[in-house]
């Protein structure tokens, strides 16, 4: 395919409709507007739905309700309208019903600085709504990888039945990169599992045996004769509300045991020089390119320091850090935030080998300043 | 006494958003605040939605408002000014402050009045605050780069309702913010347009000593989203006057009374012909819709004769 030039927010409405995706309900916000505005004029082409909607809240609510009708389904904001979605995440993680929340990060809290880039929402990306609930989150950092990660986003979605959010934030969002997309033939889209049981039998949230599908009961949508109760309140396998904590319990393991037991799919990152590294730097999302950039300026002047980027920033890859981390005397987490991530790098590796660098003042992080930090670490050592 | 609507006098009153904000050159939003601003002698208070007017009358490290003023997010604009309201007048009743006769208005656009702040604006006005509500409706979302509203009018070229082959612009009829306020039975809703100033200045004033909770829909003209020259401004939103897509009328306590009928109702295309956002509309294959447009709006305009007792 030919290169093009494009921008990160573009780079994920293709995205979105080589993964299949057929739906977008959304509302004009900064930095993700160009989302909606890319896919008002995809999704038609390829016979979709592009419905923009009057707030975020009806925006996730139709995105869910086009998921339960059998559809790939979008929707796309930044942090005040990721804060208005959140009881509708909820929502989709109770009710475990696939669809894909993009956040395309800006300074915050509130109005904030729409647009700079910030990596603010990350706890609010795992913990946003009430209650305990599995997520999934991926963070890129190349326009390029915008369009593989909403890719991912769709097929982990469609795979674990559950809400994925695609975390962007604004620098990536609107950086214009040249890029070179796939062919949407060589792409592996995951499809919806079907099920094998007449409607009668069927229970669209069984807690059975495990198998091969880690315990994802398949979701059948509305309107193939499938007449099933679907629910914000604690259910039954049937989808039934209930207050039985016999029933509850099995369904909260369920849903985290899908997660927990499929690591190995979900967990997405990339690592160089751990092997021989004394120093480790911890990034993801655009502050990785500005981590890359010191990496490698360190590198070049004898320092053994590696590089561990997270693609998937929840679940937390703790058994990867664990690992990279072990025979490490220090990890550096440059982050656009006053600590999120950290706070789970320091509960893996402990407190006193981690060095924050933080910023959330709508600047990025300068490869300069993480440098100074491994040099000022190395001192050290 | 009130200070007389003569431009002579209205000269007079100082200015209480300052010159120097950034709004664009030709933006209908400042003319119309400052339209009705100056109809108000007494003291006021405004909270604004994020929108154009908030983000460009407050421009780090300056702000154009020399009065009281709050921004909250984008659907909060009424809650707030209901807040700030109450507990005024709480204090008032404690004995803590002063009693003054201070207004209380509250500042949106189309999007965060029509579509994400309707909900805040239909409780604040049922709960019966005593204040004023204004939409300036430029008819779409242009301070994010100019997407569709449900106030975008019918066949308008936005970046979500983009006009190509497989659509002609926007392909639903606007929402009629004006009826569904007067349908809360509140005090005094009117509907006014900065090109008949005074008009919307005596709007402003009953609006502001009615009593109760108000609202205004004010059409205002977005050249960058209308697709217009900046010297253009009033020529035009008098155009959408005088074509009845934007017809001035007020309800009073129930009473429905237009306050300005053209002498001669032009036909919808003297308006869709100076603006860009409507030019695909006047290709051989969409004359069709121009058709459509004109019946919708000579339908609404005879109801409202028959509403304002005119047919």
């Amino acid at each position: 395919m030919t290169a093009r030039l494009m921008q990160g927010d573009e780079a994920c409405a293709e995205g979105a409709v080589a993964a299949g995706c057929r739906f977008f309900a959304g509302y004009p916000i900064t930095p993700a507007t160009e989302i909606a505005e890319t896919l008002s004029r995809l999704l038609p082409r390829v016979g979709g739905k592009f419905i923009q909607m009057e707030d975020e809240i009806a925006s996730i609510a139709a995105v869910i309700g086009a998921s339960v009708g059998g559809a790939k389904a979008l929707t796309a904001t930044s942090g005040p309208g990721f804060s208005l979605m959140q009881e509708n995440i909820g929502y989709a993680a109770m009710a475990e019903i696939p669809c894909v929340i993009v956040n395309v990060q800006r300074l915050g809290p509130s109005t904030g600085r729409p647009t700079s880039p910030a990596q603010g929402d990350v706890m609010q990306a795992r913990w946003g709504t009430h209650g305990d609930y599995p997520v999934i989150a991926l963070a890129p950092w190349t326009v390029r990888e915008t369009f593989d990660l909403t890719v991912q986003a769709f097929n982990l979605s469609e795979r674990y039945r559950t809400p994925v959010i695609l975390l962007m934030d604004e620098l990536i969002g609107h950086m214009r990169e040249q890029v070179r997309l796939p062919d949407a033939d060589t792409l592996e889209l995951a499809r919806r599992t079907e099920t094998r049981v007449p409607p009668r039998w069927y229970k669209p949230f069984e807690n059975f045996p495990d198998g091969p599908n880690v315990n994802v009961p398949p979701l059948v949508p509305f309107g193939e004769g499938y007449r099933y109760h679907i629910t914000g309140l604690h259910h039954d396998e049937r989808g039934y509300p209930t207050d039985r904590p016999d029933e509850i319990r099995p369904w909260l393991d369920r849903v985290f045991g899908k997660i927990e037991r499929s690591l190995s799919d979900i967990l997405l990152y990339e690592e160089d020089g751990i092997e021989d590294a004394n120093i480790l730097v911890i990034a993801y999302g655009s502050t990785a390119r500005a981590a890359r950039h010191a990496v490698k300026q360190a590198r070049t002047r004898g320092s053994r320091v590696g590089f561990l980027r997270l693609k998937t920033i929840w679940p937390f890859a703790e058994e990867v850090v664990e690992r990279a981390a072990a025979r490490l005397h220090r990890v550096v987490v440059p982050e656009l935030n006053r600590g999120q991530l950290v706070l789970e790098v320091e509960r893996v590796v402990g407190r006193q080998k981690v060095r924050r660098v933080n910023r959330a003042d709508g600047e990025m992080i300068r490869p300069s300043e993480i440098l100074a930090v491994i040099e000022d670490l190395e001192g050290a050592v | 006494m009130a200070t007389r609507l003569a431009p002579k006098e209205l000269m007079k009153q100082p200015e209480r958003l300052a010159p120097g904000h950034r709004l664009c050159a030709g933006c209908g939003a400042s003319i119309v605040v400052r339209q009705m601003l100056a109809a108000i002698d007494e003291p006021v208070v405004i909270s604004n939605a994020t929108g154009c007017l908030e983000v460009a009358t407050t421009i780090y490290p300056y702000t154009s408002w020399r009065v009281p003023w709050i921004h909250n997010a984008f659907e909060n604009s009424a809650s707030t000014i209901s807040g700030v309201e109450a507990a005024y007048r709480s204090l008032v009743r404690q004995g803590k402050m002063e009693e003054k006769d201070v207004k209380f208005i509250g500042f949106g656009g189309d999007g965060g009045t029509y579509d994400i702040g309707l909900q805040a604006l239909s409780g604040a006005v049922e709960r019966g605050h005593q204040m004023l509500y204004v939409c300036y409706d430029n008819g779409a979302y242009m301070n994010t780069g100019i997407q569709r509203s449900s106030a975008t009018p019918f066949g308008a070229h936005t970046t979500t309702s983009p006009a190509g082959k497989k659509i002609p612009g926007k392909q639903q009829f606007r929402k009629d913010l004006t009826r569904i306020m007067a349908a809360h039975d509140i005090p005094y809703v009117g509907q006014a347009a900065p090109s008949k100033w005074r008009d919307l200045m005596e709007k402003t004033r009953k609006a502001v000593n009615c009593g109760g909770p108000a609202f205004m829909n004010v059409l205002s003209s977005c050249n960058r989203g209308w697709r217009h020259a900046t010297d253009e401004t009033l020529e035009i939103t008098q155009l959408g006057v005088d074509t009845c897509y934007w017809p001035l009328y007020e309800v009073e306590d129930g009473e429905w009374r237009l306050t300005y009928k053209p002498r001669e109702k032009l036909p919808i295309e003297e308006w869709l012909k100076r603006q860009g956002r409507f030019r695909h509309l006047f290709k051989p294959q969409n004359r069709h819709l121009i058709d459509e447009k004109q019946e919708e709006i000579d339908r609404k305009w005879e109801e409202l004769l028959e509403r304002c007792g005119e047919a």
